[in-house]
Parts: structure tokens; C-alpha cells; sequence
């Protein structure tokens, strides 16, 4: 995993995935269809990335198919241009 | 004295008497759903049909009839009964996600009388625990990935005497815990239910309302009257289908029409036990050749939001019956649904407090799009006055949406607050908290809420519950919470907050809000969106006034403002 993969899927495990949870996140974890994150918790994840990679994420971008793996998520990080772990 | 007002010669010869036939119940009788909703099919001959077809987001699927559903049922109303010693009455909480033991737990407490207290297992600390201390929760049902919350709000519960884990495999449990693996459990072929009274409290489900903490919606097993009849009528549901609800059933549309109204007819079910994704859904769609479909308007939103071109992908054709609830179905959606299934959806109404439909675009019906159709036959529904109470009498013209409250699925009470209850009645009417407006053919069309509570994605939040968690925050002095529009979920919640003195705004303090309320809330009640604000505009008494934010985020007018203070 670079370094914004594994900002993402540590900020996952850390703030939606439930203590009893034993599910090991990978790149291509489900987390919207595997009901990690669900569509309205979406939102913070998406200010996170805002934030730490210094991009503005359009509505119509912020799909759940976009936001359902690690994977995903970088590759939408990357086409926007985000900068990057920044702070 | 509950302001209920049943005829019993309407469940024999009225409205409902058909319900009643079916059901073969008459007035003065025991009546229990989980009986109804098992064994009574067995003893009809359908205890080799499908009951419930599951399967989730890894593609595990299981197949149960609905004489595995008899027989399971009784296994799990057994162990809680004589396992975990619990006793008619008491209420049982079941904290899980949408796994077989929901289903199975839910009739099962049924059966040996317990009252079921179903909650969604995304609440996070506070929400379950205020939900459990009003309800004098006896025992929870859930599984490890919930247990952390369970064993936090324990710890403040003195009348939590049971926590029963039905995945607890290898995992230490604390005394009070039991572990319940329900596959390994010998079969109970015969269970001596509970021979409920009708009238006797079936099912806890909490709503929340403007002020105070959220309440909760006594149900009783009467309603099965309503979910049996509504469910056949207004769903249109018949012995050949295979039907699917997405509901989860902590909330009430995942019980009366996930668990009971479909199960108390013989129908099979398909349950998916997986977050939203578009090509997931058309695919179990597909696989499962569900024929009526009940969704909501949030989900069919973010389907549109995906393109028909991804629907007609898969074969859908078996569908024959749609319908929706939650939030009012805006046309576009009911257009884009006959474009792209070949059919509408028929919006339905209603809600905790009614326990089964009261206002549906029937099948066959013709369906004016945007509109909520027009009151089940039964149910005497009309638009008061908010000042006479009297109805308006006049098309077109906007009032308080009313019910008479003689049906059978009508609460009784809310949990240990009968008063709140008895304020939602003026002149015999149940005043639901909805503006509608009723137009020259009988059809009624949603106006809004009469209250400050946000309908987010078909859910209903408090806005107190939201303040209250956000005053935990050791930076914010005052907020305010109000609901703002959203093209998918029709409202969410944005907050206003103003900061202690000395604190301020930096990159980290939104999130940091959010993520706080939505691990001690839920995430339907995290805002989604929060300004900070340096003061909020309130009455000369102090009371912040919600109604002027709420106006200023959907451009209307703020209506009279002699009564704010000024700064």
C-alpha cells in the first residue's frame, strides 16, 4: 500500500469499523456494499479526503461506487487531483 | 383511558372482518404473531415453501421454510425462556444486523410473549442506551461486532440481565452473556407459546419527536390485522411471489412489512443483508426473480442517480409490483420508474405510530405522481385545522394530515409516556405531525413536517437528541439542529453551532463534531453539513428558534420574528 492507501484504510478501521469487527481491510474490502460505511457516514469520509488531500470532491462524484474500497477511493483521490496526505 | 378507540364488531363484520376471517381470529381470542407467522402456516400445508431466501455481501446464502421458521423460532423462544430465563412481558432488544437470527428472534419473542424491541445496529453509544433504560430492557440479542456498544451501555443498565451473542464462537464472555449458536441448538419441535391477549404489547419500536428523547410506539398483536390485510392489498402480494423489503427492521417499515404483514400472508421472502450498492441490488433482483418489491424513495433516488442503462443490464422482468415508503415520492422518480421497470412505484403512507399503511396508491389505481393515493379502506383519514381541529373541508387546501384512531394497528401508548401520547389527539383525531392537503378526487398530497423533526432517507431524527449530544462536545456552547434539503435523502441534518469562547475553528473541528455524533448517535443523525455560527437567533425567553434557520435553508420566509430577541 503508498502512503494516502494507507491513510484511508487506517481512518476506516479506526473510525467505522465496530471494536468487535475482526474484518481486515484490504485495498479491495467492500466497505459500502460490505456495510462498513454506509451512505450517510460517506459524507465524513468524504471531508476527510477533502482535508487531508486538499481537493474538493464534487456531489456527483461521491458515489458509493466510488467510495466502496481503499482502492476506489485513491484512484477518485488521483482523477481529481489531490495532492495527497497533506497535515 | 387510551384515547384508542376500537370497535370490536369491526375485526368480526367491518373493514377488517376479512383480516380477521383469514386469520381466523375472533374478538375475545388469543392472538400471537409469531404463531401467525409460523406454525398457523404450517398447519395450512406451506411448511415446505420458502419463508425467507437470505443471503449477504460476501454471497453467503441461506434458504429456510417456513417449517424451519416454526421450528427455529421455538428453538430460540425456548432458550429464552428457560435458557436465559426471560418471562412474558419483558422487553428483549434485538441489536443486529439484517442476519437470520433478527427474523427468527423477533417471532420468537413473540411467541413466548416477551415484547420484541427491535433497534438498528448502526446507533451508536447514546442512542441504544436511552432507548434500552426507557424501555427496561430485560436482555439484548446481538452479535460480537455490536457487543463493545452492548457491554458500554450495560454498564448504566441495572435491568439488563441478559446479553446473548448468537456468533460468539471462541470469544470470552463476561458473566450475564450467553452465547446462542442457534444452528447447534437441538431443535424444539413443539414450543408451548404464549397464549397473548390481542391487545397484549407485541413490538417496541422508538420514533423521535421534536422535543425530549425519542419514544416508544407500543404495538400490540392486534396489528397483525392491519400488516396481514395492507400487505395483501396494497402490496399486492400473492402465494406465487418472492418478495423483497429493504427496510432494515429496527425501524418499523422492516417489521410490519419485512417480518409480519409478508410472513402472516405465506410469502416468500428475499432479505439482503448488504449496504446500498446499484448493481448489487439489480443483481439479487434478478437472482432471486422477486416479483414485489417495497423500497424507498432515497434508495430509488441514488438507482436513478446510476442511469436505467445499469437496470437493463439484468433481467428484472419478473417484476410485477412496486411500491415505496419512507418520504413522499417525488414524480420524477415515478416517472423514471415506469421508463425504466415498466411500472410505477405506488407510494404508500404512514408511519411508527400507525404500525401498518393508512394512506396507498393501490394496485390498479390510477397513480397521480407526487401523490400519497388515497386512505386504505378502514382507515378514516382527512386534513384538520391546526387551530379548530375541525377538517378544512376544502380541496387543495393545506392542513394537519388526521386519522381516526379505530384501526387495529394503531399504537396503543408510547412506552411509559402515555401523556406525550395523549397530545397527539384534538376532536378524536390522531394528528400525525404531517401537512397535507386533499385534492377534488380524494387524493392527498404531503406538504411537509408541522414540527422541527428532520426526515432524513425515510427516517425520522430529533433534533434535541442531536443538540444534546453536540453540548457534550468540549468545545461547543451552543448549537441548534434543523433539517436542510437534499436531492437523495430529501432532508439531512446541518447544524449550527456557536463555539466557547476562546475555541476556534480549525480544519479538524468539523469532522471531529461529526465523527462524535455519529458514533454516539447514528449515522442519519451526524450532520452532514455544520456552520459555525456566533450566535443563534432565539426568543426573548431564550428558546432558540429553529424555525428561522430552517426557513433560511430552503429559501422561505421566516415567517414572524416579534417574539426575537435581538442581538
Amino acid at each position: 500500500m503508498n502512503e494516502l492507501q494507507k491513510l484511508v484504510r487506517d481512518y476506516v478501521v479506526r473510525e467505522y469499523l465496530e471494536e468487535g469487527d475482526t474484518r481486515t481491510i484490504d485495498l479491495d474490502t467492500p466497505l459500502i456494499s460490505g456495510g462498513i460505511v454506509d451512505s450517510f457516514s460517506m459524507v465524513s469520509l468524504k471531508r476527510f479526503l477533502e482535508k487531508k488531500c486538499a481537493l474538493q470532491i464534487p456531489d456527483a462524484e461521491a458515489t458509493p461506487a466510488a467510495f466502496d474500497s481503499v482502492r476506489s477511493i485513491v484512484d477518485l483521490v488521483a482523477r481529481l487531483g489531490g495532492k495527497g496526505p497533506a497535515g | 383511558m387510551s384515547p384508542v378507540t376500537l370497535e370490536t364488531d369491526r375485526f368480526v363484520h367491518g373493514a377488517w372482518g376479512e383480516a380477521a376471517h383469514d386469520l381466523e381470529w375472533h374478538p375475545g381470542r388469543p392472538l400471537n404473531i409469531g404463531w401467525h407467522c409460523s406454525d398457523r402456516l404450517c398447519r395450512l400445508g406451506l411448511g415446505e415453501k420458502p419463508a425467507l431466501l437470505w443471503e449477504d455481501h460476501q454471497g453467503n446464502a441461506r434458504r429456510y421454510t417456513f417449517d424451519d421458521l416454526r421450528v427455529l423460532t421455538n428453538t430460540m423462544a425456548e432458550y429464552l425462556r428457560h435458557a436465559a430465563g426471560l418471562h412474558p412481558g419483558e422487553r428483549i432488544c434485538l441489536f443486529l444486523d439484517r442476519v437470520p437470527e433478527l427474523y427468527f428472534g423477533f417471532l420468537a419473542i413473540l411467541k413466548m410473549g416477551g415484547i420484541a424491541q427491535p433497534l438498528f445496529s448502526a446507533f451508536g453509544d447514546d442512542s441504544l442506551w436511552t432507548r434500552l433504560d426507557n424501555a427496561g430492557t430485560a436482555a439484548v440479542v446481538t452479535q460480537r461486532k455490536h457487543l463493545g456498544k452492548v457491554r458500554r451501555a450495560r454498564e448504566r443498565l441495572p435491568e439488563l440481565r441478559a446479553v446473548i451473542v448468537v456468533d460468539a464462537g471462541d470469544l470470552a464472555l463476561a458473566p450475564g452473556e450467553l452465547a446462542l449458536d442457534l444452528e447447534r441448538l437441538p431443535r424444539v419441535e413443539r414450543f408451548a407459546g404464549h397464549a397473548t391477549e390481542a391487545e397484549a404489547p407485541s413490538v417496541l419500536h422508538y420514533t423521535s419527536g421534536t422535543t425530549g428523547q425519542p419514544k416508544g410506539a407500543q404495538h400490540v398483536h392486534l396489528s397483525v390485522l392491519g400488516q396481514y390485510l395492507t400487505a395483501r392489498r396494497v402490496l399486492d402480494l400473492r402465494p406465487d411471489d418472492v418478495y423483497w423489503c429493504n427496510a432494515d427492521p429496527g425501524w418499523v417499515t422492516g417489521t410490519s412489512y419485512g417480518i409480519i404483514g409478508p410472513w402472516a400472508n405465506g410469502i416468500t421472502q428475499a432479505v439482503l443483508d448488504a449496504g446500498f450498492q446499484s448493481d448489487r441490488w439489480y443483481a439479487f433482483l434478478e437472482k432471486y426473480r422477486v416479483t414485489v418489491w417495497y423500497s424507498a424513495p432515497t434508495a430509488i433516488r441514488l438507482l436513478m442517480r446510476d442511469g436505467s442503462e445499469l437496470a437493463r443490464r439484468y433481467d428484472l422482468s419478473a417484476l410485477r409490483h412496486l411500491a415505496s415508503v419512507g418520504e413522499p415520492l417525488n414524480p420524477e422518480a415515478v416517472v423514471w420508474s415506469r421508463e425504466t421497470f415498466g411500472r410505477p412505484f405506488h407510494d404508500t403512507y404512514w408511519q411508527t405510530e400507525t404500525g401498518s399503511i393508512v394512506v396507498a396508491n393501490l394496485p390498479g389505481m390510477e397513480v397521480k405522481p407526487g401523490s400519497m393515493g388515497k386512505p386504505f379502506p378502514g382507515v378514516t383519514a382527512t386534513v384538520v385545522d391546526p387551530q379548530s381541529g375541525e377538517p378544512v373541508g376544502q380541496p387543495g387546501r393545506a392542513g394537519l394530515l388526521a386519522l381516526r384512531p379505530d384501526f387495529p394497528s394503531i399504537i396503543r401508548s408510547y412506552w411509559r409516556n402515555p401523556e406525550a401520547f395523549a397530545a397527539k389527539f384534538r376532536n378524536g383525531w390522531y394528528l400525525t405531525g404531517d401537512r397535507a392537503s386533499i385534492d377534488g378526487d380524494g387524493y392527498f398530497w404531503f406538504v411537509g413536517r408541522d414540527d422541527d423533526v428532520i426526515n432524513t432517507g425515510g427516517h425520522l431524527v430529533g433534533p434535541f437528541e442531536i443538540e444534546s449530544a453536540m453540548l457534550e462536545h468540549p468545545a461547543v456552547a451552543e448549537s441548534a439542529a434543523v433539517a436542510k434539503p437534499d436531492p437523495v435523502n430529501m432532508e439531512v441534518v446541518k447544524a449550527f453551532v456557536v463555539l466557547k469562547p476562546g475555541r476556534e475553528v480549525d480544519d479538524e473541528l468539523e469532522l471531529e463534531i461529526m465523527n462524535t455524533l455519529r458514533k454516539r448517535l447514528s449515522p442519519l443523525a451526524m450532520p452532514q453539513e455544520i456552520a459555525f455560527v456566533p450566535s443563534l437567533p432565539k426568543t426573548r425567553s431564550g428558546k432558540i428558534m429553529r424555525r428561522v434557520l430552517r426557513a433560511q435553508e430552503w429559501g422561505e420566509p421566516v415567517g414572524d420574528l416579534s417574539t426575537m430577541m435581538e442581538d
